[in-house]
């Protein structure tokens, strides 16, 4: 081999120079660089936030003062403490648990539904997409409405079916168990849409070939639905129950739009009562503190999240 | 035009070496073939000489400046893809055009040198068609004009052929080696076929496991090969290898012949070849079987020109020779080659 | 097909076949009438409150205010009155022009942070990408909720308090995940060969991306436009805990809580704002939505 005479076009300094040059064609520069204002703003109104919000539990922090004594753990003794307290985070467990159950049947059926062929698909998918594609809190006005106490369509029915005498109403929102009910309503017509798409792009991808060859295999419906679709698409529904569930557990406003918590407290919520505690009743600390309490359960999601992810990365 | 070399250069992902020390240097408008099976490597040596991959030891100089640290734009070098790469959202023209746009060439020029570089390629009435209105093709002339028009140092080229189906890849072949004998840049040309290699290469590096075996004219390469890899990497069939004691014993299929059509001469290596099957390809006979007097293990192979009418009967053993000076030896534990020692007779 | 058959099979073979036809047919025909049936219970469940807020935003008021009656009839001609109503009397325009001028600032910030974000994610951080990418999208999932009692005191402390800014600033803090999430999808989906050819013809890193990837990713880019600016609408605690004045807010907190004056509620605006709103934003999604599956599966699969 002929040894080549090698020069570095000028001294070491301007070799550095040029280097310096190209540094930002370098990956492991320009990657964090590029990366970098997204994540320092997200710090910014997300993590920063957070970490506040937790302090915030644990001090006794008012909108009017600007005194910030950490105290302890007397704040969330105090959120306990409060009589209200069981029955708000019972509600909060019931409105999620009952509603996601809801979807994730719904959303599979109707998934399955919209990957079948049938005259005025497109019409059904615009239809079951608006209660997702409206704002959140003017659905749930449309909701109140819709439920009011006297000019309620569902009188009529319930008129016709016999279940409430002439002159009588339901006052679905005015009763306990009704009012639960409206808002478990509520929530699962929101959600559904979503979680709808999330398996529906599930169902799609599944390779054709396997829905061939379990046709050839002369399996029926039935079987190809529980032995063949629903376990292959199992991870995609746990990612639209797990999207349903954070939404549904954090939300407030249906219930500050809808019932307003009531009637007395009835439908009350975590996020509705942190809302209610800090802002309309000025008491930061302990409105941080009620929220803090989603804060376990988000945890659980975030676990889940990432042992989803690391599924994904093994693939 | 300038020369290509690298310098101890390795490359380790995760772990794993995929480049392992390889040191090669091209002449100047030289044709060098990186030929491997996949996963041997030649194709990050390729990416890293385009400055696309960064060595995790060891330099890379082109032109007489070492250019390890620098980015590919800093290099003077084209490369074509295996995709071609063009870009999609741009005409022909406009493909051929953005090498000058980054080269700071000034706009009057442009017209020029695109017709050129298109007229070199005989692509012309192509020039205001998008990539995916192109056929296999024209998409490779296309990707070489707009690697030629701005002139480079050295062409990279990294199986360009293989997206082509098997007609028009003969064609595709013989223009590239047109192409690049009226241009004399130095070309670095990666493939795993065989076929491509013999047909293109001024040399050929073999590399195996991110190393390579062995480096010279496409004749070497295949009448003397540096070790068992190179012999049975090259060529088809490769080159049988029979195990006599410590040492391989090798030769092509095509210089093992039936005594009855060369006669007897001195020297020869006469074996008994038992014959287990035969294919007819029309232009040669394969036939399949063992010399158990040398080898009762090992597959070996007759290639027998159509020009020899012998007949060839099954299941038995008939007489066979090779031609003293086309036996190879290696060594059996290493397969490195080693210098020819006596005829070994039957015993 | 049957023309070489022996003819003495032909009769018992055509029984069968009949048979195993019909029966297959009422299979059909009993499938049909399940999906036409499961189609107009979801349709009703999803769809019927928009057929009454449709059906109440026409009525007179001695017509809404009727209880008894067929909901579904009309005593009073249909009128747009309430419609109008919205549009001159009521603050609604406002609420629009806020929403829009929230939603183009944070679609600029969201792009702007978020496409070299995802492009450095999808080709420049190797195998720390696809984490990085889920840990980005993962403060999607961090609710409001948990965020807005703090928040409200640091906008507070920059002077933002009760202006359309503090909303710009928030918002970024869901969209950019959501964003991030569905362009790393996007930038995966390019060949990387094009952009490594566009570095080899002589553009730096940078100057390749933006030459090469960005013109090919652009229907993904406008995808993340549509959504952006469609989320920033949902949103309703930032704007209720940070704004005050029916001049300063949107529409998702303007309409249910400056619509009612004093305790009446104008409940045929109320249902026309709706409407106004989910209808157009509904078929936007719709015209996009194959596009955000697309990129928001792409982000998980091409991993």
């Amino acid at each position: 081999m002929t040894e080549t005479a090698v020069t570095e076009s000028a001294g070491p300094g301007a070799a550095s120079a040029r280097r310096r040059r190209y540094l930002l064609d370098r990956k492991g520069v320009l990657g964090p660089l590029l990366l970098l204002p997204a994540v320092v703003y997200l710090v910014a109104v997300v993590g920063y936030p957070l970490v506040l919000a937790i302090m915030y539990a644990f001090s006794d922090v008012t909108v009017g003062s600007n005194r910030f004594d950490l105290v302890g753990f007397t704040t969330f003794a105090q959120a306990v403490s409060d009589p209200q307290f069981p029955k708000v985070l019972a509600n909060t467990f019931i409105i999620t648990g009952v509603s996601q159950a809801l979807v994730v049947v719904l959303c599979t059926v109707l998934a399955m539904l919209l990957r079948s062929r049938f005259r005025g698909r497109w019409f059904l998918r615009f239809i079951v997409l608006m209660p997702w594609t409206t704002p959140v809190a003017l659905g749930t006005i449309i909701w109140l409405w819709m439920l009011d106490s006297i000019f309620t369509p569902f009188d009529w029915f319930a008129r016709g079916l016999g279940v409430i005498g002439p002159g009588e109403h339901l006052n679905m929102l005015g009763h306990d168990g009704l009012a639960m009910g409206s808002v478990i309503a509520v929530q699962t017509w929101r959600v559904l849409p979503l979680a709808t798409i999330i398996v529906l792009a599930g169902l799609t991808s599944i390779p054709h070939d396997v829905h061939e060859q379990a046709q050839v295999d002369g399996a029926g419906f039935w079987r190809r639905l529980f032995g063949i679709e629903i376990p292959l698409i199992a991870p995609v529904i746990l990612v639209a129950v797990l999207f349903g569930i954070v939404f549904t557990f954090t939300d407030m406003t249906v219930v500050f739009v809808l019932t307003g918590g009531g009637p007395a407290n009835a439908t009350q919520v975590l996020a509705s009562l942190a809302f209610y505690k800090g802002i309309n009743g000025g008491n930061l600390s302990g409105g941080a503190a009620d929220a803090l309490f989603m804060f376990p359960v988000l945890l659980i999601m975030a676990v889940v999240t990432l042992r989803w992810s690391a599924r994904l990365g093994a693939r | 035009m300038a020369i290509v070399e690298t310098r101890g250069l390795r490359k380790e992902f995760a772990g794993h070496t995929a480049v392992d020390g390889i040191d090669l240097t091209t002449t100047e408008g030289e044709y060098l073939v990186l030929l491997g099976p996949s996963g041997c490597g030649k194709t990050t040596l390729l990416r890293m000489i385009a400055g696309l991959e960064r060595p995790t030891a060891g330099d890379i100089v082109i032109g007489g400046h070492v250019v390890t640290d620098l980015p590919p734009r800093a290099r003077q070098i084209a490369m074509v893809f295996q995709s071609y790469a063009l870009y999609p959202h741009k005409t022909v023209r406009k493909n051929i055009v953005f090498p000058l746009a980054a080269a700071r060439i000034p706009k009057q020029e442009w017209a020029e040198l695109v017709n050129w570089a298109a007229h070199t390629l005989g692509i012309e009435p192509l020039l205001e068609r998008r990539p995916r209105q192109l056929s296999g093709g024209e998409r490779q002339r296309v990707a070489l004009a707009r690697a030629l028009v701005r002139k480079p140092q050295v062409f990279l080229f990294d199986e360009p052929l293989s997206n082509l189906d098997a007609k028009l890849r003969t064609t595709a072949r013989d223009e590239l080696r047109q192409f690049q004998e009226r241009l004399g840049i130095t070309t670095i040309y990666v493939t795993h076929d065989q076929v491509e290699a013999m047909g293109l290469g001024d040399r050929i590096a073999v590399l195996n496991a991110g190393r390579v075996q062995q480096i010279g004219r496409p004749e070497e390469i295949y009448d003397d090969p540096a070790n068992t890899f190179v012999a049975t990497f090259v060529g088809t069939p490769p080159m049988n290898l029979l195990r006599t004691g410590d040492r391989m014993l090798g030769f092509r299929p095509e210089h093992l012949l039936p005594l009855s059509a060369v006669g007897e001469r001195p020297g020869q290596l006469e074996c008994d070849f038992e014959v287990s099957r035969m294919e007819n390809l029309g232009s040669d006979r394969y036939v399949y079987g063992t010399i158990p007097a040398l080898d009762p293990e090992a597959k070996v192979i007759a290639k027998l020109p159509s020009t020899i009418s012998a007949t060839v009967s099954l299941g038995r053993q008939e007489r066979y020779v090779v031609a003293a000076d086309r036996l190879r030896y290696f060594q059996a534990d290493s397969g490195e080659r080693i210098e020819p020692a006596g005829i070994p007779g039957p015993p | 097909m049957a023309v070489g058959r022996p003819v003495a099979a032909r009769p018992r073979l055509d029984e069968e076949r009949t048979t195993r036809h019909r029966s297959a047919l009422w299979r059909t025909v009993r499938g049909r009438v399940g999906i036409y049936l499961l189609a107009l219970f979801f349709a009703v469940f999803c769809g019927f409150p928009f057929l009454w807020a449709t059906i109440t935003m026409f009525r007179q008021d001695s017509d809404l205010y009727t209880s008894g009656k067929n909901p579904f009839e009309f005593t009073a001609a249909p009128t747009v009155e309430h419609i109008t109503d919205l549009f001159t009397t009521t603050p609604f325009v406002t609420f629009i022009v806020n929403n829009v001028i929230i939603g183009v600032c944070t679609v600029a910030i969201t792009l702007v942070l978020s496409v070299p974000a995802a492009y450095a994610l999808a080709r420049l951080t190797g195998r720390w990408g696809v984490p990085a990418a889920i840990a980005i999208f993962a403060v999607y999932l961090v609710p409001p909720t948990l965020l807005f009692l703090p928040l409200s005191r640091l906008v507070a402390v920059l002077g933002l308090q009760n202006t359309i800014w503090s909303l710009v600033l928030v918002y970024p803090g869901f969209t950019i995940p959501l964003s991030v999430w569905l362009l790393v999808g996007f930038f995966r989906s390019v060949p990387p060969d094009i952009e490594e050819q566009a570095q080899v013809d002589g553009y730096s890193r940078l100057g390749a991306m933006v030459r090469t990837v960005l013109p090919l990713v652009m229907p993904g880019i406008f995808t993340v436009v549509v959504f952006t600016f469609t989320l920033t609408m949902q949103d309703f605690i930032y704007a209720l805990s940070f704004t005050s004045s029916p001049d300063r807010t949107t529409i998702s907190v303007g309409v249910p809580t400056y619509l009612i004056k004093g305790d009446v509620l104008f409940w045929q605006s109320l249902m026309a704002s709706a409407m106004v709103v989910a209808i157009p934003v509904a078929l936007v999604y719709n015209l996009f939505l194959r596009r955000f599956i697309q990129g928001f599966t792409l982000g998980a699969v091409k991993g």
